[in-house]
């Protein structure tokens, strides 16, 4: 017997939701077709049915779309996800393609192309599950490290470069050793990461092997990193562009490791742009948070209550904290059901880590 | 004998530390307090104007709030939005006062 598959489509626009409905009906295969307005609820049904394809908006409230992607991609791994976006950015674009999402599309180009749009979905849908590992080529093996630590995976990674060979142990998230060329720890690793390709493959995990690093993975990853953008050539855009997309993928996995709605990040006046992570770029946000910080400041000067913290407000959305934190102000949206207690550690552990 | 006394005895050298609550209406004009009379009605007004200012900052960048903790080293100030209005807590911190951040609604 044929199997339908099903298509879960995601969007806060419910008349979007129903034209989405009304255009899959006309697909070949004939698929099932189910519709949410959150990220929240999206995330709940995937959990209790099986689909086949997530459609996904960018823009929405509360959780958006790159949020409930980076769920995704570590929780349904052999799900096809679409985006489907009102936003002609090409920054969006990158960092869902970073996400591993098979397609971006442009909410006005589907309307337009409507009948392509429709054998791009049918093809992906057609598609073995069978299929390998998608965009794993255009993944440095730093990306595929820290992919594997935030699934929290045990396993031995065998990498090889040409007659090279480095194995990788990984216990419970936490990388424990290193080994390559007749070094260990974390001078072998620092030389595994210089790789710029090669193949790898997964062995069984060796619960048994003592432990050779004690830095946190990330850590490691940074000082590579750090290392890696001193030595290149400073004026080499390409490279440029990857040490960017490297970091953007790093704080969007430390955002969604420790639970984080948003991160805003506000510099001083004339010393570079705002930084928005988790949501749309808003500059009013990024105001009241510098305004918030600045306005508490000088109240604390004249009612002499000693130098100010932070900042916390909430409503029955989210909530947020505002810090200062080297001459940057921050602005962390949290969901309102992560306990207030540890917020404040929380955040702190966020933006301290953000430029390091 | 007591020259320095006349040009010092009036000021007390710490400002003290207010402890209490006040409402103020949606104008900034505080309407009821219970923090002691001693202590400046002026820092009082500055205090609750300052945070109806960030209610009112925060629904025009289209995020209204419903509650706002400032916290100092040694002061907390909790606000709470009421009709366009807050009231306001205020509560100094000791050694012993917990840390957590403001409480969830």
């Amino acid at each position: 017997m044929e199997t339908r598959h099903k298509i879960l489509v995601l969007d806060d626009d419910a008349d979007w939701l129903r034209l989405c409905n009304e255009l899959f009906a006309q697909l070949p295969s004939k698929p099932e077709i189910r519709t949410v307005a959150s990220g929240a609820r999206a995330l709940a049904l995937m959990e209790t049915e099986p689909f086949r394809l997530l459609v996904c908006d960018l823009k929405m409230p509360r959780m958006d779309g790159l949020q409930v992607l980076s769920i995704v991609r570590r929780r349904f791994p052999e799900l096809r996800t679409i985006v489907l976006s009102g936003l002609e950015d090409e920054e969006f674009r990158s960092r869902a393609y970073a996400l591993g999402v098979d397609l971006f599309w442009l909410k006005t180009d589907m309307q337009a192309n409507s009948q392509m749009f429709l054998d791009c979905i049918e093809s992906l849908l057609g598609r073995d599950l069978e299929g390998g590992f998608r965009g794993i080529q255009s993944k440095s093996l730093m990306d595929i490290i820290q992919m594997e630590c935030l699934s929290r995976s045990s396993t031995v990674m065998r990498i090889t470069r040409g007659s090279l060979v480095a194995k990788l142990w990984i216990q419970n998230g936490e990388l424990i050793d290193a080994e390559t060329e007749g070094s260990c720890g974390e001078a072998a690793f620092r030389r595994i990461l210089a790789w710029r390709s090669g193949t790898f493959e997964n062995l069984p995990a060796e619960p048994g092997r003592e432990r050779a690093i004690t830095k946190p993975v990330n850590a490691l990853l940074l000082e590579s990193a750090q290392a890696m953008d001193e030595t290149a050539d400073s004026v080499d855009p390409g490279s440029i562009e990857q040490t960017t997309h490297r970091k953007t993928i790093w704080k969007l996995a430390l955002l969604t490791r420790e639970g984080a709605e948003f991160v805003i990040a506000v510099p001083p006046e004339g010393q570079g742009e705002i930084e928005t992570m988790g949501t749309q770029p808003s500059e009013p946000l990024a105001k009241w948070a510098c305004l918030a910080a600045e306005t508490t400041r000088r109240l604390g000067e004249r009612i002499e209550a000693g130098p100010l913290s932070h900042v916390a407000a909430n409503n029955l959305e989210r909530q947020m904290l505002v810090l200062n934190q080297d001459n940057k102000c921050f602005l962390v949206g949290w969901p309102p059901d992560v306990a207030a207690g540890p917020l404040l550690e929380k955040s702190k552990k966020l933006v301290s880590s953000w430029d390091s | 004998m007591g020259f320095l006394k006349r040009f010092f005895r009036s000021r007390a050298a710490v400002q003290q530390l207010p402890i209490g609550s006040l409402t103020v209406d949606r104008n900034g004009r505080v309407v009821t307090y219970t923090v002691s009379s001693v202590y400046p009605k002026a820092l009082l007004r500055d205090i609750g104007q300052q945070v109806l200012s960030l209610f009112r900052e925060a629904r025009m960048a289209q995020m209204p709030l419903a509650e706002i903790s400032i916290h100092f080293a040694s002061l907390n100030i909790t606000a709470r939005e009421l009709r366009g209005g807050a009231v306001i807590f205020l509560l100094p911190q000791t050694a012993f006062s917990p840390t957590a951040t403001s409480p969830h609604l």
